[in-house]
């Protein structure tokens, strides 16, 4: 399994991250030489195996559904590049 | 004061032989001299740690002290601090002051240890070497040009160099305990669970814990009773009765005297032991497996069948779930924002252009494709299956044998820039490692001689789940009958 260049600029895409034409071809060579590594696993056997995310295979804990957390925004935007009246500022999104 | 054992500091502070700010104010000062030259601190700030350290000295002038009550840790820079410049290893987050504290931050504050500052790592916590930082590599304490492990390498040169006492980090695929072997000191990763990751910047959810990396086994064990719990806040946090895990330390030994460690079983995988495994190395760990055996150990040779698939496996998942985690890096609520774009999307894909470095970029693409629509099954899942397969073999293993042990790492430190260029040559780096991670099994390092340019080996121990204490415990007789964890680094004193 190889990547063209065409699906790294596409997969680039998918991950808002720019890329030129020159870093694009660079990392099309890494890329595939990862995916060398990665494909020794494809051909084993794995029929009837169920996919393991958790090492003790655990679900996810719930709580009660009250309000816990208190009202910090002041303090968690003070790190924002750019707040106005409590929302955070981007540039427009045009319809 | 160097070379003392955290329980040594605590005795020292209990008896009013030094103070907290004495101690702090002798670790700053050989921060100052000694960080230059290695690179191993990212932030200090002397008089938030001085504070601590006064703040320490009443609570022990009161009677009030606990086990670290007054020790200086140094933080892995992965770490959210309140007030305290978090980056990382990031360009990305060269300008983030966090505005609250990590679980683990809280725990260590709330037993009175001092942060005596915050050290380097490679970027996300994406390497083997801490070379990807973007505040410059980290250098070797027993050799500077050589890199001193990763991606908790700050913290491991810290230590090594006696600038810090111990420090914590985190372990996603060895980045606790591969660095911990090259640089000649201890880390531990706790079983999946046990130390909360609320606060900790992720990598790898499913993968990512924080521990302590020290001079000895025993240090890690009280590090370790500061940092485990419950924590509502982290819902992958196990709830379990609360541990001590120096609780078999200073007890009799459950063998005799001369053979405290009678009775343990500890299985060596044969598939550690063959090709990709440097014989510097080999030798140093056949010698510690016998001095295991001295200790009234029985080795019992077992096989991790599936071990050969542990990396493929992993750079499948971790990546995946990196390029999850690292989304919120987009210039609108923290950290680096590119400073023109034509529009949101545009502010998205410069900000993360231009804040990321080149190894996280590599991951973050493998993530995105193996995650991708039509490649999912193929991949990631397949991934997870593997994985299976591998947490199988542990406990198939764990039918023979009490503890796993082979070598940390396949080679000693290499040098800066020697794996640069080929991604994958570093990332086999892991190959012993990753494992226990993928299983969520609690794993260590230990020092256990020397090799090729008389560099530091490791020891590296699995043990089964929530097995800590047990673990700490073989680790601990093993120290008792040896010296190689007091070994220090010329060029420190």
């Amino acid at each position: 399994m190889s990547l063209s260049l065409q699906e790294v600029k596409q997969v680039a895409w998918l991950a808002r991250i720019e890329i030129t034409e020159v870093e694009a071809e660079a990392a099309q060579g890494q890329l595939n030489g990862i995916f060398k590594l990665i494909e020794q696993m494809l051909s084993v056997d794995t029929e009837g195996v169920e996919p393991m995310a958790h090492g003790q295979d655990l679900v996810q804990r719930l709580r009660d559904d009250r309000v816990t957390e208190t009202d910090q925004h002041a303090l968690y935007q003070s790190v924002a590049p750019q707040v106005e009246d409590g929302l955070y500022l981007v540039p427009k999104v045009i319809e | 004061m160097p070379n003392a054992t955290l329980k040594q500091l605590s005795l020292q502070l209990a008896q009013k032989k030094i103070s907290s700010t004495e101690l702090t104010q002798f670790h700053l000062d050989r921060i100052a001299r000694l960080n230059p030259g290695l690179n191993a601190f990212v932030t200090v700030d002397a008089a938030r740690s001085l504070a601590q350290a006064r703040a320490a000295d009443a609570q022990i002038a009161a009677g009030k002290a606990q086990p670290l009550t007054g020790i200086p840790v140094a933080h892995k820079d992965i770490f959210c601090a309140k007030g305290w410049l978090t980056t990382c290893g990031s360009k990305i987050l060269a300008n983030f002051v966090s505005p609250y504290d990590a679980h683990v931050v809280e725990r260590l504050n709330a037993a009175g240890a001092v942060i005596l500052g915050r050290t380097n790592m490679d970027e996300f916590a994406m390497g083997s070497s801490s070379e990807t930082c973007f505040w410059g590599p980290v250098r070797n304490p027993w050799d500077r040009t050589r890199v001193p492990g990763g991606s908790s390498g700050g913290s491991a040169a810290a230590v090594a160099a006696r600038m810090a006492p111990a420090a914590i980090g985190t372990d996603t695929g060895g980045s606790i305990r591969q660095p911990s072997a090259l640089s000649g000191i201890c880390g531990l990763k706790p079983t999946y669970g046990v130390v909360s990751r609320y606060g900790m910047i992720a990598f790898a959810s499913s993968l990512d814990q924080g521990g302590p990396m020290a001079k000895s086994a025993e240090d890690l064990a009280l590090m370790l009773n500061v940092m485990a719990g419950f924590d509502a806040r982290d819902s992958t946090s196990l709830e379990r009765p609360v541990e001590d895990y120096t609780r078999l330390l200073d007890a009799s030994p459950a063998g005799d005297r001369a053979q405290p460690l009678g009775g343990l079983r500890i299985g060596v995988p044969k598939e550690y032991f063959g090709a990709g495994l440097d014989s510097d190395v080999g030798a140093a760990v056949e010698a510690a497996l016998a001095q295991f055996e001295k200790l009234g150990a029985k080795r019992v040779a077992i096989s991790l069948p599936n071990s050969a698939l542990s990396v493929p496996a992993y750079y499948v998942i971790a990546p995946a779930e990196a390029s999850s985690n690292l989304s919120r890096f987009d210039g609108v609520r923290y950290g680096y924002r590119a400073p023109d774009y034509t529009d949101l999307a545009d502010m998205y894909r410069k900000s993360r252009a231009q804040g990321f470095g080149a190894e996280v970029k590599r991951r973050i693409l493998i993530g995105t494709y193996v995650l991708s629509h039509g490649y999912y099954d193929a991949y990631y899942l397949k991934a997870q299956k593997i994985r299976r397969l591998i947490a199988q073999d542990y406990v198939q293993a764990y039918g023979q044998c009490d503890l796993i042990m082979g070598p940390t790492s396949p080679s000693v430190a290499f040098g800066l820039g020697a794996k640069a260029s080929d991604p994958v040559q570093m990332y086999l780096n892991d190959i012993y490692t990753v494992s226990a991670n993928l299983a969520g099994l609690p794993a260590m390092s230990i020092p256990c001689g020397f090799g090729e340019g008389n560099m530091p080996v490791g020891l590296h121990l699995v043990g089964n789940y929530f097995a800590e204490a047990n673990m700490l415990n073989a680790a601990h007789r093993y120290q008792l009958a040896t010296d190689w964890h007091l070994r220090q680094p010329a060029g420190v004193e």
